[in-house]
């Protein structure tokens, strides 16, 4: 062992030894000679070298090769970093690992340790036993191959909690009384517990003690006071100065747990406390539900919280009235100061209360709301809003609820209530029955001084005994209870001044308020405001500080509960976790509001190891490669020595270049793509450029492949068609797509309908409209041979009418026989596609006449914005990549006819599009020459 | 012809048929760069072309004077013609193993370039009148087109030995020479022939042929020089070292070629395989007109 570094066969290194024998040999031997075929040898016979020492290798050469011959050998030796020391003993090894929500933060390191803790006593043969002390295994502790337990180790999981209590003495007590070896995998922690422990063990035998060095980080519940939280991390041990960053989760708006705020606590040093406060509003901090220091995956660094932090807001409304300044028989004082201190309040009338979203909202002494009112309270109470009133004379003189079960009432009541005990009538103010057990008041003690001289009296219902959940002592009921959806109404049969009952004066009044969910006390309960009722969890923190949803466990008693809370000694240990019970809720925290950290001290005989396992790392590798590489750059010096680098720069770039290379074996980066520019404006400009550089057909893209593609064919056959006949040249026909492509490219539109066509957009249609404005014409193609007469019940014909309803399209007409379409290159008269059916185009104007003379009318100036038709001439047109007709056309040499006189058509179409009305003029050419002739 | 011809013989011809052309084709385009200007002997002797008129002397034959531009005159003249004897250059390319060395493998190998040197100036003193030849009595000096095409065949034979020496068997008295060699070998045998040479009113020039790798000696570390045909080594285990001393013993059989030159009435030049041959033809043409005033 040299420090950090074993060796695997220290033998070896004795071949180091040879070293110097090696030096004197390679400094004997000279380095290997050149021989050169050189005429000038003959001038240089009898010459001597000066340097006689020469002959020598040089030092630096020498030391490069020795260094790499001692690379080898040290690397054939087996060198090893941090070796694994073999502590092999003998005999049953007990390893214990206290497992505690402090073990978490190391946990996968102890686990490693523990696995190879049970590898080398599988090596030596040793039985094992596994125990976490914070769940000890009951029974007797059985030892057995480590293989057992290595398929076991899952089953040891840091518990949620510090070793300790009867589980842990019963264990210690049911230690085998025969020796063994004991492995204790210790948290950090000092606790009471561990001495008891340590001399439990040290009696059976040798223990060892494995502890992480790392400092334990915890949160201290949270404290709500004057409108801060107040957080307090803690630390063990207390060295120098750190941070701990402890965040606030809860779920927001939209139900998604996250980080709803962050503070950092800073360590002084030497300080073990660090503290900060978090100012949050009242909406955050109601929905918080726990706080943990960041990156500590343990127990200890979660704190749930629980009612404590919250506030619930709490409506109060009481019938206005005009008296004044009588605070003290204000139906709301005794509330105002019962709920002040715990929650917020808020005034107003119910509309505006509800906005607010209350928990709760009082009703003192208020008979009668208006339907609507009632309809949002109903609705409220339903998603679980809680209802509570308060009787008084009011209510009592009113007919709420008398004949039928009022709605925002639990009970019937009987008209007029009774008085008791009062100076006007016989017997005593009635005192209270003690709450029954099923009731939430159930375990509350009743003062003896709590009287009711009054109330409003039930009617007995069937449902009366169980909506019941106080009474007098002579049985009346003093408050009932009706659930109502997911929250529910709770009336009081008093007022809540003291006008009809000392109830609200004693602090019966305010723990009755508590337990209703109505308030919640900021502080610890104790054993007896828990008396009698039953928690059950709701949510459970696992030793690593995940919240988990508690499932189906059975409840706690208050009891127990309010013992965890107050971390009695001895108590018995509650799963941390949310506990609930009537809509109150309670966090069980592993770390209590006093617990304090402190690093455990172990007695000077017992040897502690670090958790830290530093791996092996074999150096045989890397000092192999390592002497590798002083060979490569001893053949370099070598090379240098003798003479033949020194053959040309180039050579000698070359060999660098290669050094370069074996030194940089990582490819260069490969080089980033280009950045694909934005598709769409690339799309653009890319048609904007095939539109513009050339005369292009372009047809509307309907979303029917077929019809698509015929009607490119057929376009191509046109543009192949003009090329050959005319001066027109186009380009390669392009789809256009309405919705995306600007149109005022084209000259020329062909839309094909069909029925399943989308209605463009509104803004295609102004761009159409534009397009057609600006002197763009459509061809429209029902393609059905308007076999309907026009567009009147055929389905593209109807679609037709529906796309083209919001086009800015001028009246139309059959083709008169004197258009221009039927002379702008050709003489037709028809204008077939695959059918021959009437074409309709722009109407001529009522007041066309005929030229004198002349065989045509002197039509419009313009061109058809519009050209309609059925005779689906994409079809006739349609070629294939070859140049031959894609369709069939009618039979024989009829429906080749057919077929040109489309071409023809098709030619006029596009001449008229190009020239507009260039032919139509032709009719002034007789006026024209007569006024040259003059 | 019954004999088969030895097969090495027969690829030797092949060989030599087939480097002749370029050579002689490359030592033409070397000297059709030459220009020669006038050409003549520049001094009045026997020949066509017209020298001068000069005052009759006594003793001038009477068939001497020229009548027709004496009768312009009071004065007898003669017309003296243009010397135009041809001059006979013999030429010694060494063949030895020591010129085939070349420093680098984009050099050609010194005897290539003595070759083309010799054959060039061939091709030059054959279109200026001058009979050509080797120095050996293999090939004694002659004129014409069939002497280059005989010359080339001869200037590709290569020798056996490491360094040669000058054969001056064939060298006649009063002629021209020119010694291509690197020079390197023993000194005694170029010194003998020169003498030899000298002594029968020969003149010419010396080109020592180096390779600049000759020239700079960088060579170090360890080394065993082994001359071309391996009759020399010499081991040096630090090659570096013996720069200075080479190059200074090289500096010295310079000097000593060109002392020797000069004691003959020889030139001496040095030219190496780095360089132009243009400046080298230009050089040897130079000193041969140079002999001849």
């Amino acid at each position: 062992m040299l420090g950090p570094i074993g060796f695997a066969a220290p033998g070896l290194l004795l071949a180091l030894l040879a070293l110097p024998a090696l030096w004197w040999l390679l400094r004997a031997v000279p380095p290997a000679p050149v021989v050169r075929r050189f005429p000038g040898v003959a001038l240089l016979l009898g010459l001597k070298e000066d340097e006689s020492e020469t002959d020598r290798t040089p030092w630096w050469l020498l030391a490069l090769r020795l260094l790499a011959v001692a690379a080898v050998i040290v690397g054939l030796a087996g060198p090893v970093l941090n070796p694994q020391t073999r502590a092999d003993g003998t005999g049953p090894l007990l390893i214990v690992s206290d497992a505690s929500w402090a073990s978490a933060r190391d946990w996968s390191r102890q686990e490693a340790r523990i696995a190879t803790l049970l590898a080398e006593a599988g090596r030596a043969g040793r039985p094992v036993a596994v125990a976490s002390l914070s769940a000890p295994p009951s029974g007797a502790l059985a030892f057995r191959p480590a293989e057992h337990w290595a398929e076991r180790l899952g089953g040891v999981a840091p518990q949620p909690r510090a070793p300790g209590g009867a589980g842990l003495d019963a264990f210690l007590a049911a230690l085998p009384a025969e020796g063994f070896e004991t492995v204790w995998l210790s948290d950090g922690l000092a606790r009471e517990s561990r001495a008891a422990a340590l001399e439990a063990l040290e009696t059976r035998g040798p223990v060892r003690v494995i502890e992480s060095p790392r400092p334990i980080l915890a949160l201290r519940p949270p404290v709500f006071e004057d409108g801060l939280i107040r957080l307090t991390a803690i630390r063990s041990p207390a060295e120098g100065a750190a941070e701990a960053v402890v965040t606030a989760h809860g779920p927001d708006p939209s139900g998604v747990e996250r980080e709803l705020a962050r503070g950092i606590a800073v360590f002084e040093p030497g300080e073990s406390e660090a503290g900060f406060a978090l100012s949050l509003q009242p909406e955050l901090r109601n929905r918080l539900t726990r706080f943990q220091i960041q990156g500590v995956r343990s127990a200890g660094a979660v704190s749930l919280t629980d009612d404590a932090l919250q506030r619930r807001k709490v409506a109060l409304l009481a019938p206005r009235d005009g008296r004044e300044g009588l605070e003290l028989l204000s139906p709301l004082f005794y509330l105002r100061q019962a709920l002040e201190p715990v929650a917020d309040l808020i005034d107003g009338g119910i509309d505006d209360i509800l906005l607010a979203a209350p928990e709760v909202i009082i009703l003192a002494d208020i008979a009668r709301v208006t339907e609507l009112e009632a309809d949002m309270l109903v609705e409220w109470m339903e998603k679980g809003g809680l209802l509570v009133r308060f009787a008084g004379p009011r209510l009592a003189g009113s007919e709420v609820s008398r004949g039928e079960l009022d709605a925002l009432m639990p009970v019937r009541l009987r008209a007029g209530g009774r008085m008791v005990g009062g100076a006007m009538s016989w017997g005593e103010p009635r005192a209270l029955q003690p709450f029954a057990d099923g009731s939430p008041f159930a375990g509350l003690n009743v003062p003896e001084d709590v009287t009711v001289t009054a109330q409003v009296l039930a009617q007995p219902d069937p449902e009366l005994a169980e909506r019941t959940i106080a009474q007098l002592a002579d049985g009346t009921p003093l408050v009932t209870r009706r659930p109502l959806g997911q929250g529910q109404v709770v009336l009081f049969h008093v007022t809540a001044n003291a006008e009809w009952s000392t109830l609200p004066l004693s602090g019966l009044f305010v723990q009755m308020l508590e337990r209703l969910a109505v308030s919640t006390r900021p502080g610890r309960p104790d054993a007896d405001d828990l008396a009698g009722s039953t928690w059950t969890p709701e949510r459970l923190l696992d030793g690593f500080g995940t919240v988990r949803d508690a499932g189906n466990r059975p409840g706690v008693p208050g009891e127990t509960l309010a013992a965890a809370l107050a971390a009695e000694a001895g108590a018995e240990p509650l799963a941390p976790g949310v506990y609930a019970s009537d809509g109150r809720r309670f966090a069980v925290n592993v770390i209590g509001p006093d617990t304090g950290l402190a690093p455990a001290v172990w007695p000077a005989r017992i040897p502690v190891e670090g958790l830290r396992q530093a791996s092996e790392t074999p150096l045989k590798g890397a000092l192999l490669a390592a002497a590798l590489l002083l060979l490569l750059v001893d053949i370099l010096a070598s090379l240098k020595v003798s003479g033949r680098l020194v053959g040309g720069t180039l050579r000698g770039g070359t060999t660098a270049l290669v050094l370069v290379l074996l030194a940089l074996p990582g490819p260069a980066a490969a080089q980033t793509q280009p950045g694909a520019p934005d598709a769409g404006t690339a799309r653009d400009d890319r048609l904007a450029l095939r539109a513009t550089g050339e005369t292009v057909l372009a047809h509307v893209l309907t979303g029917d492949p077929r019809v698509d593609q015929v009607a490119a064919a057929g376009l191509r056959g046109l543009s192949q068609t003009l090329f050959r006949r005319t001066s027109v040249e186009p380009a390669e026909p392009i789809g256009i797509d309405l919705e995306a492509d600007e149109l005022a490219f084209f000259p020329f539109l062909y839309w094909p309908i069909t029925e399943a066509q989308p209605t463009p957009s509104d803004a295609a249609y102004a761009r159409l409209n534009r397009y057609l404005r600006a002197g763009g014409m459509i061809l429209f193609d029902t393609r059905d041979a308007d076999m309907a007469g026009f567009g009147f019940s055929s389905p593209a014909g109807r679609r037709l009418q529906e796309i083209a309803r919001p086009l800015d399209i001028p009246p139309l007409e059959p083709v008169p026989g004197d258009h221009v379409l039927t002379r702008t290159f050709y003489l037709i008269q028809d204008f077939p596609g695959r059918h021959n059916g009437e074409v309709w185009v722009e109407a001529a104007p009522a007041d066309a006449e005929r030229a004198d003379g002349m065989p045509f009318r002197n039509l419009n100036d313009g061109v058809t914005p519009v050209v309609i038709g059925g005779n689906d001439w994409a079809a006739a047109w349609a070629v294939n990549e070859r140049g031959e007709p894609m369709m069939q056309i009618g039979r024989g040499r009829g429906g080749d006819r057919q077929r040109e006189i489309a071409h023809r058509f098709g030619v006029n179409l596009i001449m008229h599009v190009l020239t507009g009305n260039y032919k139509s003029d032709q009719v002034h050419v007789p006026a024209l020459l007569e006024r040259l002739g003059q | 012809m019954t004999a088969p011809l030895p097969a090495a013989l027969r690829h030797r011809a092949e060989g030599l048929a087939a480097s002749l052309p370029p050579l002689l084709a490359e030592a033409e385009h070397l000297a059709a760069t030459v220009m020669l200007g006038e050409h003549g002997r520049r001094r009045a002797g026997i020949g066509d072309e017209f020298w001068q008129y000069r005052s009759a002397h006594a003793g001038d034959a009477q068939r001497l004077i020229d009548w027709r531009r004496s009768a312009l005159s009071d004065q007898h003249f003669v017309r003296e013609r243009e010397w135009q004897a041809a001059q006979s250059v013999a030429l010694w390319v060494d063949s030895a193993r020591s010129m085939e060395f070349s420093g680098s493998r984009d050099r050609a190998p010194k005897v290539d370039r003595a070759r083309l040197l010799a054959l060039s100036l061939a091709v030059l003193l054959v279109r200026a009148g001058e009979r050509v030849g080797l120095t050996s009595a293999a090939l004694p000096p002659r004129t014409g087109q069939m002497q280059l095409q005989r010359l080339a065949g001869r200037l590709c034979d290569t020798g056996a030995t490491d360094y040669g020496a000058p054969d001056t068997s064939g060298l006649a008295p009063h002629a021209r020479a020119v010694f291509l060699s690197d020079f390197l070998g023993d000194p005694a045998p170029v010194e003998a022939a020169l003498t030899a040479a000298a002594d029968r009113g020969v003149k010419g020039a010396l080109m020592m042929l180096l390779d600049p790798v000759e020239e700079g000696f960088p060579f170090d570390g360890r080394t065993i020089f082994e001359s071309m045909g391996g009759g020399l080594r010499h081991e040096t285990l630090k090659a570096g070292d013996l720069r200075g001393r080479y190059l200074a013993r090289l500096a010295e059989r310079k000097d000593r070629l060109a002392a020797l030159a000069r004691l003959t009435g020889w030139h001496f030049t040095c030219h190496h395989t780095g360089d132009a041959p243009m400046v080298a033809l230009m050089w040897l043409h130079r000193s041969l007109e140079r002999v001849r005033g």
